[in-house]
């Protein structure tokens, strides 16, 4: 390993020492953005564009925190408020609340675009060498573990690496409010 | 030079099954007695197209298949061999099985060697023997299909005249690779001839100038020789002589010969002439083979040059207006506001004809559809034994293309309803005084907005009583109520219900007529139904123009906007307490004209906070699908807009009650409502 800066490491270098994890030759980069007080990261190259947030319009019966559907240059996309998702407390909305539009992988049906709403987005975090990214400790059933992939220790504290993935899997969302559909259907019900 | 055959490969077999449709065709208009010169003609110019096509890809099964198809039409065509039914059958099959061995072919499956062989078999029984020398005066060549043994005379080989015309390689052929083919036969030696070659000034690197005498020392038969010049018969004149024995010449050695002069100016003639018809020809065969390709290919669309053009031309209109706005736009001053609106005016007009244009691309007549037809008809008509006259009406109606290959089933599936249960047999019309035989009629028409397609026969008609009989045995109905005939008829469409007395493997099992309303219905569609006892029935279809386009009813419930298709609004009310009555405390049914229509709050089922909850205050908009209709509150209606409409399950998922969405003038998403979806959800919740 010649490689011993952190940061800004040469692209070459990194090219030929780490020929078991192919990722890191690229030089792993992560779009960190803050939670209620948390730095949480998601592989930049998942990150389609970050937008302001404007007003969605509401989709009936869905989850909470999918705050509804926005018009993405005439593409129609589902926006979560990932404090919701979290199952923290929401906030007010206000001008540095932005929408990071992330690409997600799904298997039968294919990539979905999917926007998620932050507190705001702070930085690009390099990582050059995979063994700075350490597996997410058991927190026990208080947090959502199963959607962070790693943690890395930064200057500051530490960041939650996501799995957009599994945290924006519109199948998960749903089967996760499973137990609610029955309280949609009774609404139904009660309509007619 | 490296070229990818792989595209070709795709291309040959979209044309192989376009001529596969025109074969078809051609057979089907065949009169069992009549030769008719023109329709062989185009049968077996498609038959040799495709024949050509698999030589070049090395498909030797279709090759080998195809020749003897085209031994049959070439008898045909001199006359040698009566056009019987018998014969007109096989070769449909034989189409059939084309059809087959390149779908096959393309997926690169396994062919069914033992039904090729058996209808190979079928094909060469049909076949007249070989005659050589006794074909009519009147046919230029001798018909030299047929063997002729050449190794067995002790032939060494072949010698070859092959002058190329001067656009032989316009057309893709290449000599050297008809020289690499014949080398694979045997020794071949080349002697070309460069006489005609041209100064270099002169010379125009796209023609051929050079012609080749060849000598090719095999035992291969004279047939296998010329099948490999079948691909450049047309382009060239070719002579191809045994090399001991001397048999006299043969002149312009098509091994399939084109037709002696008929009387239509579209059939080739001679060499030359065929050089100047051919693009008139191609191009007919364009329009006539357009449509069938997308039935057979979703992936794919053939638009029409005009189409495409008429688009160009309203993109220039467009840039026009966009430049002249943009010029009002630097220092605008008010005393120019006329000149803006006249702008804005323009770029309304602009948007709007280049909107309807391009939803034009995606549409195709209807004859895509119609087309397959004939040939159903012509089928199950010979299997029960009916005598059918089949007529289509309007099949240049255009539609939009996912309408129509979402209405190809329930279409096939309303002809065979008719051809099986609507038509008596022969004797019994006789016996009620009608003409012996029976008519199907397929219409297609615009009319206000959409797209009517009616399937009508003059058979037996719905028998009223027998499907009362039905419903109420089976509970749909209740006994001591009077029902209207729409109420009644609408009972075939109820799975399970068949009146049918004989269950056939042409129809009559009950199932099919549910799943061809919900087809219809799944493309925002509805069917119909008007029938006469012993008179016939008419099922009418009622499609909407396209489906990426609706005009929509805006309409807001708390703070959202959705949409309501304009086309299932009957009309919206003002409710009045009186106009409200409550079913078994709960279930709500407005009084409206004579009838009793539920209400559906959707307030309540979308979970809408914010919204008018007093029926009173807000408004009732009256829906119909799927031949119900139900009172949606609404809070209020907005205007009415043309959406296109953008697919909510591609980055979500399905909603229910909500057909999709779009984007409003604001910039901002509008979801439009599933009518249909919405009157099940609230029938299943009533039961």
């Amino acid at each position: 390993m010649e490689t011993k800066t952190t940061d800004l490491a040469p692209l070459g270098a990194g090219r030929t020492s780490h020929p078991k994890r192919e990722a890191l030759e690229e030089n792993l980069q992560y779009l960190t953005f803050n939670l209620a007080g948390e730095s949480y990261g998601i592989d930049i190259l998942r990150v389609q564009e970050i937008r302001g947030w404007v007003p969605v319009t509401k989709v009936p019966n869905a989850p909470a925190f999918v705050r509804g559907v926005m018009n993405l240059r005439g593409a129609i996309v589902p926006v979560v408020d990932l404090r919701l998702r979290f199952g923290l407390e929401s906030v007010e909305y206000t001008k540095i609340t932005v929408v990071i539009v992330v690409t997600v992988r799904s298997e039968p049906h294919g990539d979905r675009i999917i926007g998620m709403v932050v507190d705001g987005v702070s930085d690009v975090l390099n990582i050059n060498n995979a063994a700075d990214i350490k597996d997410a400790p058991d927190f026990g059933t208080a947090v959502h573990t199963e959607f962070i992939s790693g943690l890395v220790a930064i200057d500051s504290g530490m960041v939650m690496l996501l799995d957009v993935d599994r945290l924006l899997s519109v199948e998960e969302m749903f089967a996760l409010e499973g137990l609610r559909g029955t309280e949609s259907r009774n609404i139904v019900a009660h309509a007619s | 030079m490296a070229i990818d055959i792989g595209q070709f490969v795709q291309t040959f077999f979209e044309e192989s099954l376009e001529g596969l449709d025109v074969m078809e065709a051609g057979l089907l208009a065949l009169q069992p007695g009549a030769a008719d010169l023109e329709q062989i003609n185009t049968i077996f110019r498609a038959a040799h197209s495709i024949k050509g096509g698999s030589g070049t890809f090395g498909f030797r099964e279709v090759t080998g298949f195809t020749h003897v198809m085209e031994t049959l039409l070439d008898q045909m065509r001199n006359g040698r061999l009566e056009v019987t039914s018998e014969a007109v059958n096989t070769l449909l099959e034989s189409v059939d099985c084309l059809r087959e061995m390149l779908v096959t072919l393309r997926e690169h499956a396994q062919i069914d060697e033992e039904r090729v062989e058996a209808l190979r078999g079928q094909l060469e029984q049909l076949i007249a023997p070989p005659a050589t020398d006794t074909a009519p005066p009147g046919s230029p060549e001798p018909a030299a299909i047929p063997t002729s043994p050449p190794s067995a005379s002790g032939a060494l080989g072949w010698r070859i005249a092959f002058h190329p015309h001067a656009d032989l390689m316009h057309s893709g052929n290449d000599p050297v690779r008809i020289f690499r083919e014949l080398s694979t036969l045997g020794a071949l030696t080349v002697q070309p001839d460069s006489r005609q070659l041209p100064t270099l000034a002169e010379l125009n690197p796209e023609d051929c100038y050079l012609s080749w005498a060849l000598e090719l020392r095999s035992s291969a038969p004279r047939e296998e020789v010329a099948e490999i010049f079948a691909w450049v018969e047309d382009e060239c004149d070719l002579c191809i002589e045994a090399l001991t024995a001397p048999e006299p010449p043969v002149s312009a050695a098509a091994p399939k010969p084109l037709p002696p002069p008929p009387k239509s100016p579209e059939t080739p003639i001679a060499e030359g002439q065929v050089l100047v018809e051919r693009p008139q020809e191609n191009e007919r065969r364009r329009v006539e083979r357009r449509t069938p390709l997308v039935a057979a290919d979703s992936s794919s669309i053939r638009v029409s040059i005009d189409k495409v053009d008429a688009v160009i031309n309203l993109v220039g209109e467009l840039i026009t207006t966009q430049s002249m706005l943009s010029a009002l736009g630097v220092d605008f001053q008010m005393s120019r506001l006329d000149k803006l609106h006249e702008a804005l005016d323009q770029l309304d007009r602009n948007t709007r004809d280049l909107q309807e244009h391009v939803m034009r691309i995606r549409m195709l007549p209807v004859s895509s559809v119609f087309n397959r037809f004939p040939r159903i008809v012509h089928d199950v008509s010979e299997k029960l034994g009916k005598q059918v006259e089949l007529r289509i009406n309007g099949e240049q109606t255009e539609i939009d293309k996912t309408v129509i290959e979402k209405i190809g089933d329930p279409l096939v599936h309303l002809v065979r309803n008719s051809l099986d249960h609507g038509l008596e047999p022969p004797d019994e019309r006789i016996r009620l005084g009608k003409p012996e035989t029976g008519n199907i009629l397929l219409n297609a028409y615009h009319k206000s907005g959409s797209i009517f397609i009616e399937v009508s026969d003059d058979g037996r008609g719905l028998d009223r009583q027998a499907l009362l009989r039905k419903g109420l045995d089976s509970g749909l109905l209740k006994p001591g109520e009077d029902y209207s005939d729409e109420q009644v008829y609408d009972l075939i469409f109820h799975p399970g219900l068949s009146t049918a007395k004989q269950i056939s493997d042409v129809s009559g099992r009950g199932v099919g007529m549910d799943v061809v309303r919900r087809n219809i219905q799944d493309v925002g569609g509805n069917i119909q139904v008007a029938s006469q006892w012993g008179r016939g029935a008419k099922i009418t279809i009622c499609l909407p123009l396209t489906l990426a386009i609706l005009d929509g009813q805006l309409v807001t419930i708390g703070e959202d906007c959705y949409i309501i298709p304009l086309l299932s609004i009957i009309e919206s009310v003002q409710p009045r307490r009186e106009m409200i009555n409550r079913m078994a405390g709960k279930s709500e049914v407005l009084r409206f004209r004579g009838q009793h229509l539920p209400i559906v709050r959707l307030y309540e089922l979308f979970g809408a906070k914010g919204a008018v909850t007093d029926l009173e205050k807000g408004l009732l908009v009256v829906v119909e699908a799927d031949g119900r209709q139900v009172g949606l509150f609404v809070d209020d209606l907005l205007g009415q807009q043309q959406v296109s409409i953008k697919s909510l399950e591609k980055n979500f998922r399905r909603v229910p009650g909500v057909a999709g969405a779009t984007i409003l003038g604001d910039g901002r998403v509008g979801l439009i409502l599933d009518i249909s979806g919405l009157v099940r959800i609230n029938n299943n919740a009533v039961l």
